[in-house]
């Protein structure tokens, strides 16, 4: 080969070039190891991490059992190494899942159109806001302090050099539900999105049929975020909003220390022009028959370049696989009673301890500590080889003495009994 | 083959003066350029449109391209069967496939146009 | 003539919701240690769904088959070669996924105290520093989720540290062969995008750009090698050029499959840049994703790193959130860590010379290819090629399809948009000397049956499931989702 292209060495490859730009040295990285010492060095490392059955932490990433299939699924070779569909003729089953899966997110939104997936729900959410914002022509944007506070901090550095103003406005201290008087006062004229959560971040159901009426009387579309995608098995689907954007960790994905994980970006069908990310269609090929293949690509940043509706170019599609086949495994009958399960658990717990608001909660509820502090809780819980809840003056300073607790159909009697124990309830 | 009635522009629109309104379309050329058309985006009814600037685009599988109003003047009437079937833009783009219809505000502006021949000429430089 | 068989199970799978059958269901739950609850009383009965129409119900089986049988409708690097330019297509070591799938490492929610994650953060600090060493830059954050969100970063970096010298400036350029995500991702972070055209060896021409830049610019996005395959040879020298307006360097690190090993952009004047963990560093393409796209920088721009930063303390690993001038948070959480162990795992099989051994077969396999194809293919630009070759052909998009009968996936088609009919092709370190010949053999036999009967290359593929797919039609009449008819 080296005669072939004629060099007498490999490194008369990069001859050409200039020797101020060459790498003179050898990289200070330890000789190449073998697959035992790789292994070795990650199991070690994992054992170095709160590696317990119970944990009870919530708060956007969730503990739920993965079925073996979406891990077998996804490790075929022919999913895991081949590369964005553009191909449509050897893409037909990447294609063919991308398209179930923007079905069944239609189906448990209620949205008539949903994307191939985003990077996750927080930069989802950006994402719908700037929509909003090219759909309304209006230039602000109303969120709930009740959205994930990572959330919101990343949607302000999304829209902070694009001239968009963020206004907050405030939860209602008693149901922890949005409170519709600072949502009004929020809203005017150029406000182009109001964006709540449900179940929001402190696991309570807010009223978004009422916040819907509130920001469509005054031109605004309501944009529609969640975290825990179990919800949408039992809770009615925001089919008041206008477009949808959520987290599909619960669906199969490990927490994996917060990534990877795939968002959710459904619209309206008439937005169907202004959403960002990819697109599957169904079409035929040249012999008639049913084909699949990406589509309204001229919305994107490789045709558009500067005039894109967003620079994302990828979307999560490994990962939507395995949030399809949990779908698929657990489907229609399967996801309510999942989601009942989440609901008994977390009221069993809930009903020990001293909820903060009354507002109805789904599998997440925020504890108020009484005594002990979150921390000192936390610390006897560890004692006991179990992961407690978030205290949640780290994003809340006026919620001293709360921790947010979160109980899944992991989540044991026993070790509900033990939190209720440590609580000194 | 572009017709010598029309005026044209270095963008590849064409221009029709009908009294004092202009039909507004794209060329033979730029659908070509372009190939099969699936979207056409236009602007409103009603709109008050300045020479040069852009007033919508159009779309094929692989391209986007703006269009720009060779005139200025307030929108009268878009082509509403482009909605449904954009490949008329393909098949007939100096007939059924027009854009839009525009009252002219400064009918002088029409003048400063590409006849057919400048713009042949033009085009045959663009794409040697 | 042999017909295909319409019928063919695994050739002719339904949609899920076509193999759906009522109160079919694939899942068993334990049973309930706790009391049940009634939704409507705990919810409200108005917040309760009644029924998720038409939503799946099938077996466990029938989600296997299901799923497995279109699997077997992909083309896959597992399968072949996958010469798809600038999106490095190579082998993804299957340790890489045993390891990420540890017991220890999947199960870590983000919000553990650092006390209780700190095997996590070890293993993110340890690719922090490996992936500094590799660019020569001084400091790295994991956190973007793919190469278009690493841009987006940087650029936002780039706008803090000038603001922070009180004038954020209002352009950033970018060459006509750049990849379609830089000018969006500059629109994002509020900048405007300067052209500029790259010359007749397909590179920038420093003295143009000198001509240029002013005290508008705020900053050059360069891919380099570019996406012609060709090392910009006066990078050092437009660094120079820019550095003496006061404006920075951001190198897209897309093809930085090229340069590990060999050559470190931190060393000659780039201030910040982007990798791609999923094209250089052998994490799966997936179908799509996901990817990792860490930001790496040097040391003046390091307090504008995303939140939070790993620090060490004497109490071990810690997240730090307070970095008053960080751009702030561009995603919830720390990164893709899944993607980031087997990043990792790949720099540890390698070692440093494994890396640069990796780099220099990469080479050779591109210009092999290009040697092979020369005779019977056009080369776009003359100057020597780095990792990927690009050639031109009026009929790229008809040749690519053709490719697939012959058993590979096609290059990458019409881009960059400065070549016209580019085909550009990247076979990485990965390939034989016996894949490739292959490969260069289909390549010659189709460009004689576009001279002898170029019916049968525009109408190709001939032998897939499906035959030519029908994107007009797609576009035209949008059909996003199924439905009941």
């Amino acid at each position: 080969m080296l005669d072939t292209v004629g060099a007498t060495h490999l490194e008369d490859l990069y001859a050409h070039l200039p020797p101020e730009v060459r790498f003179h040295g050898s990289l200070n990285i330890p000789a190449g190891k073998s697959e035992y010492e790789i292994i070795d060095y990650f199991r070690a490392r994992g054992a170095e991490n709160a590696n317990w059955h119970a944990n009870f932490l919530g708060a956007g990433v969730y503990h739920h059992y993965r079925p073996v299939l979406a891990d077998a699924i996804a490790s075929r070779g022919e999913f895991l190494t081949s590369y964005t569909p553009y191909q449509a003729e050897i893409s037909q089953g990447t294609l063919t899942a991308i398209f179930e899966f923007q079905t069944m997110i239609c189906q448990l939104t209620g949205m008539d159109v949903a994307n191939a997936s985003m990077y996750d729900g927080s930069t989802a959410m950006p994402e719908a806001a700037m929509m909003a914002m090219r759909i309304t022509g209006r230039d602000a944007v109303a969120v709930a302090r009740t959205v994930h506070p990572e959330y919101r901090e990343v949607l302000g550095t999304y829209t902070r050099h694009q001239g968009v103003r963020v206004r907050e406005f405030e939860y209602d201290a008693e149901t922890g539900q949005v409170d519709l008087a600072s949502l009004e006062q929020a809203l005017d004229e150029s406000t182009a999105a109001v964006v709540i959560q449900s179940p929001n971040f402190f696991g309570v159901v807010e009223n978004a049929k009422q916040i819907a009426e509130l920001a469509h009387a005054r031109g605004a579309l309501l944009v529609f975020v969640f975290t825990e995608a179990i919800s949408l098995g039992l809770l009615e689907p925001p089919r008041d909003a206008d477009i949808v954007a959520g987290e599909l960790q619960s669906f199969a994905i490990a927490p994996s220390y917060g990534g990877p994980f795939a968002g959710v970006l459904a619209c309206k069908e008439k937005y169907v022009r202004q959403i960002p990310g990819r697109l599957v269609g169904e079409t035929k090929d040249a012999s008639g028959h049913r084909a699949f293949c990406l589509t309204l690509a001229a919305r994107e940043q490789h045709i558009r370049r500067e005039k894109a509706t967003s620079n994302i170019c990828t979307n999560q599609a490994l990962i939507a696989l395995m949030a399809t086949v949990f779908m698929a495994l657990y489907g229609k009958r399967g996801l309510r009673e999942l989601a009942e399960q989440n609901l008994a658990k977390a009221h069993y717990l809930g009903g020990k301890l001293w909820r903060r608001f009354k507002g109805p909660y789904f599998n997440e509820f925020a504890a108020a500590t009484g005594v002990r502090s979150p921390q000192e809780i936390n610390r006897r819980l560890r004692d006991v080889k179990i992961v407690g809840g978030l205290p949640l003056d780290r994003f809340y300073p006026e919620l001293k003495n709360s921790m947010l607790l979160c109980c899944t159909e992991m989540s044991s009697r026993t070790d509900m009994d033990g939190v209720a124990e440590a609580f000194g309830a | 083959m572009d017709p010598e009635n029309l005026r044209y522009t270095k963008e590849h629109e064409w221009l029709r003066v009908e009294g004092d309104i202009g039909v507004i379309g794209i060329t033979f050329h730029a659908q070509k350029e372009l190939g099969d058309i699936v979207y056409v985006d236009l602007p409103k009814e009603g709109a008050v449109v300045q020479q040069g600037k852009t007033i919508g685009s159009v779309e094929s599988v692989k391209a986007v391209s703006d269009i720009f109003t060779p005139v200025s003047g307030e929108v009268l009437e878009t082509n509403s069967s482009l909605a449904d079937t954009p490949e008329i833009l393909n098949s007939d783009p100096y007939g059924s496939g027009w854009l839009v219809k525009i009252k002219l505000s400064d009918p002088g502006e029409a003048g400063k146009l590409l006849t057919a021949a400048e713009y042949q000429a033009y085009v045959g430089t663009e794409s040697s | 003539m042999i017909q295909k068989v319409r019928p063919h199970p695994s050739q002719n799978e339904p949609l899920l919701f076509e193999r759906s059958s009522p109160g079919k269901s694939g899942y068993q739950l334990p049973d309930l240690d706790v009391p049940a609850v009634d939704p409507a009383e705990a919810l409200g009965s108005a917040n309760v769904r009644r029924d998720i129409p038409d939503f799946v119900e099938v077996s466990e089986v029938d989600v296997l088959r299901h799923f497995t049988r279109l699997s077997t409708w992909n083309y896959a690097i597992d399968l072949g070669l996958y010469p798809l330019g600038s999106c490095t297509m190579k082998y993804n070591p299957r340790v890489n996924e045993a390891v990420a799938r540890t017991e220890g490492l999947m199960w870590i929610h983000p919000f553990q105290e650092d006390p209780l994650a700190q095997g996590a953060l070890a293993i993110m600090a340890e690719l922090e520093r490996a992936l500094a060493e590799i660019t020569g830059m001084d400091a790295v954050t994991l956190q973007p989720a793919a190469g278009a969100h690493g841009e987006l970063t940087g650029i936002l970096m780039v706008r803090a540290a000038l603001e922070a010298q009180g004038n954020p400036r209002k352009k950033i350029l970018i060459p006509d062969s750049a990849h379609g995500t830089n000018p969006a991702s500059v629109r994002m972070a509020g900048y405007e995008v300067g052209n500029i055209t790259s010359n007749e060896r397909g590179m920038l021409d420093a003295e143009a750009l000198a001509r240029t830049v002013d005290e508008s610019v705020a900053a050059i996005m360069i891919t380099n090698p570019n996406t012609l395959g060709v090392f910009e040879e006066r990078i050092a020298e437009i660094a120079r050029i820019m550095h003496a307006q006061g404006a920075l360097v951001y190198m897209d690190g897309a093809n930085m499959n090229a340069l590990a090993g060999i050559s470190r952009p931190g060393d000659y004047g780039v201030d910040l840049m982007h990798l791609n963990l999923h094209k250089t560093f052998s994490t799966p393409h997936g179908g799509g994703g996901p990817g990792s796209g860490p930001v790496a920088v040097k040391k003046p721009l390091e307090p504008f790193l995303p939140l939070p930063r790993i620090q060490r303390t004497a109490s071990g690993w810690s997240w730090n959130c307070d970095r008053p001038q960080s751009i702030g948070r561009v995603r919830a959480f720390y990164g893709n860590f899944g993607v980031l162990v087997r990043a990792l795992a790949y720099v540890m099989a390698h070692g440093g010379d494994g890396l640069k051994r990796a780099t220099l077969d990469a080479l050779l396999n591109a210009n092999y290819l290009r040697k092979l194809l020369e005779r019977h293919y056009q080369i776009a630009y003359h100057a020597p090629s780095m990792h990927e070759c690009v050639f031109r052909h009026q009929a790229t998009a008809a040749i690519a399809k053709r490719l697939i009968d012959y058993g590979f996936h096609p290059y990458t088609v019409s881009f960059p948009l400065i070549v016209h009919g580019a085909m550009m092709i990247e076979p990485t370190e990965t390939e034989s000397k016996q894949e490739l010949d292959l490969f260069a053999e289909a390549l010659i036999a189709i460009a004689n049956e576009f001279q002898e009967n170029p019916e049968l290359v525009s109408t190709a593929p001939h032998t897939t499931r499906v035959a030519k797919v029908d994107e007009v039609a797609a576009a035209r009449k949008p059909v996003l989702r199924w439905s009941r008819l």
